[in-house]
């Protein structure tokens, strides 16, 4: 397999607090990584140094071995590196259906595209993903009315309408009601096998992301504190003493 | 069917209004402005969430621009605003229809450039920011251009009157501007229903996660606000020929008038929705000429306590309110079929 993502001794610091220390992982093309660690150590700001969203003190990240910590957002999703965000982010005022044609990955247009309408085809896909994410019924509601979880399952539906190489998720099961985690579970590895999205994903859920992942990394206190299988993972005593606190 | 009877009959009363109402032919063309300054400013404040105060520049700039390019196919121009009304300048009708014409394009095309350059360094504030950055810039050209000479300096600019009858030429600026008007309207209705117009949305309501979609936000809001700029430059150059007289503070660059009139026609009617500037600028412009008229010296007052009122308990405006009240009147309802059910229909 090849490393679709290669992120590289990066470090990034906020005035004293060092949110990441040289950290290193790859993320491999195809595949489904996690990234796990206690609160405040610093995932989200791998996640926002990997997309672009601030410049990075020090290291390399390469994504399809092209540099791209200096890039700015809007260039790197249009590579096809996507993220969606913990805090669900959509377009409130919109319903669905036009949330998802705004997400048409604009990457594939030319300005005339742009200045002209959506197409039938357009369409079906909207309603096509709605129904995968199980929001087909809601698709003519306002999105800022959903629920939180629907939201962030409306969010998810967003970034599959854009046709992502790598999907990069935070805390896709956070607020979401258990009974439905175990569909969401099933619609993530789906988007990772039938749409052949490579996914990697932060997630405090351990049933969920011990389920799913085939490499794991954690992190604590801004640094690499272990690698490897789930499995590995799950026995490191160094993971379970970040855990408990012990550090 | 509906639909095409509504429009059939407002174009109908579009033409006959200035026969019909002779007394008021001035009154309507200036609705219209109204309407014009309301729906350009929607484009930015209420479709892309960009509460621009600026927008006078534009009309300003466009009078100025106009005046200029006016004069400059007949005359010297500052030997014409140097003689400050004294001297005898007289205008072919060839001189003054073309300048109308040429001056209103030329007006456009630089202030829509004006747009570019202006929101290149100002789109980088966000929010009151945004507004404050944009009013600084019209109250700013305002005192320039006034200190400036060669286009009249305080005193403004004195254009040619209409070369013909006085009452044919009050009809002729009403259909310049409602000429203006319905292209404008046209303009963002199909702007609307394109990927742009989704793209202003996003922008919006969420110009972050639009950026983390892959939209480049500062080219749409560029584009965006250099159409607005265009229709408004347009807009100022029909008024500096139809006001004959124009000067800096309180014409062209109006900033407490005509500045903030159209950011509270939009509140009214209801920003960020096609309808909402154009009944908006019909109910403010009836409100402020009927105060004008039976309220004489309480007038800004009742103005005053509109905005308020609009601002403070009305901001969703009529069609915000409609939106709220009657949501299924716009579709916004929960389908019950699934997807392969419709498939299979």
């Amino acid at each position: 397999m090849n490393k679709i993502i290669e992120v590289k001794d990066v470090s990034k610091s906020y005035g004293g607090v060092v949110a990441n220390k040289d950290i290193s992982i790859e993320v491999q093309e195809g595949g489904i990584t996690g990234l796990i660690g206690p609160n405040g150590s610093g995932k989200t700001t791998l996640f926002n140094s990997i997309v672009g969203y601030h410049p990075i003190d020090g290291g390399s990240i390469k994504f399809q071995n092209q540099e791209i910590s200096k890039l700015q957002v809007q260039d790197i999703a249009r590579l096809g590196l996507l993220r969606t965000f913990q805090q669900t982010r959509i377009y409130g005022a919109m319903d669905c259906v036009q949330n998802m044609l705004i997400s048409l990955p604009h990457r594939k247009m030319s300005l005339n595209d742009m200045f002209s309408r959506n197409t039938k085809a357009d369409y079906e896909k909207a309603d096509r993903l709605l129904e995968f994410v199980g929001l087909y019924e809601k698709r003519f509601l306002r999105s800022g009315s959903l629920s939180f979880g629907q939201q962030k399952l409306l969010e998810f539906a967003m970034a599959l309408m854009n046709e992502p190489t790598v999907l990069l998720l935070d805390e896709p099961t956070a607020g979401i009601n258990p009974t439905l985690i175990n569909g969401l579970i099933d619609r993530l590895r789906r988007a990772n096998t039938e749409f052949g999205i490579t996914l990697f994903i932060i997630e405090h859920n351990m049933r969920v992301i011990m389920n799913m992942a085939d490499k794991m990394y954690c992190l604590a206190h801004g640094e690499l504190l272990a690698e490897g299988t789930p499995d590995e993972i799950q026995n490191d005593q160094r993971v379970i003493d970040a855990y408990l606190g012990a550090h | 069917m509906n639909k095409t009877l509504l429009y059939g009959i407002l174009i109908a009363g579009t033409i006959i209004a200035p026969f019909i109402l002779p007394d008021y032919r001035t009154q309507l063309a200036t609705m219209w402005l109204m309407i014009i300054v309301a729906l350009t400013w929607d484009m930015t404040g209420g479709q892309m969430g960009y509460n621009s105060l600026g927008n006078i520049f534009f009309y300003g700039t466009g009078m100025y621009v106009a005046a200029v390019v006016g004069i400059s196919l007949a005359y010297n121009v500052a030997d014409y605003t140097n003689a400050a009304g004294g001297g005898i300048y007289k205008f072919t009708d060839g001189q003054y229809f073309g300048g109308i014409f040429l001056g209103s394009i030329a007006a456009g095309l630089f202030c829509a450039a004006c747009a570019v350059i202006i929101g290149w360094i100002t789109f980088g504030l966000r929010g009151p920011y945004f507004a404050i950055g944009t009013l600084g810039v019209a109250i700013a050209a305002g005192e320039l251009v006034s200190n400036w000479d060669w286009v009249g300096g305080g005193q403004g600019i004195a254009l040619p009157v209409y070369p013909g009858d006085f009452n044919i030429g009050k009809i002729f600026f009403y259909f310049l501007f409602a000429g203006l008007g319905c292209a404008v309207f046209i303009f963002v209705k199909w702007l609307y229903s394109t990927r742009f117009g989704a793209a202003m949305n996003a922008i919006r309501d969420d110009e972050e996660k639009a950026e983390a979609m892959g939209i480049h936000t500062l080219r749409y809001k560029l584009i965006a606000w250099a159409m607005a700029a265009f229709f408004v430059g347009i807009a100022g150059a029909i008024s500096a020929f139809q006001l004959i007289h124009f000067e800096p503070l309180e014409t062209a660059y109006q900033t407490i008038n005509l500045g903030i009139f159209m950011v509270v026609c939009v509140l009214l009617g209801g920003k960020g929705t096609l309808w909402g500037p154009v009944i908006g600028a019909i109910m403010f412009h009836v409100f402020k000429e009927v105060t004008w008229n039976y309220l004489l010296g309480w007038q800004w007052v009742a103005l005053g306590a509109l905005i308020v009122v609009t601002v403070v308990y009305f901001q969703d405006g009529v069609m915000g309110w409609l939106m709220l009240k009657r949501p299924e009147w716009f579709g916004m309802k929960v389908e019950q079929k699934t997807a392969s059910a419709e498939a299979v229909k």
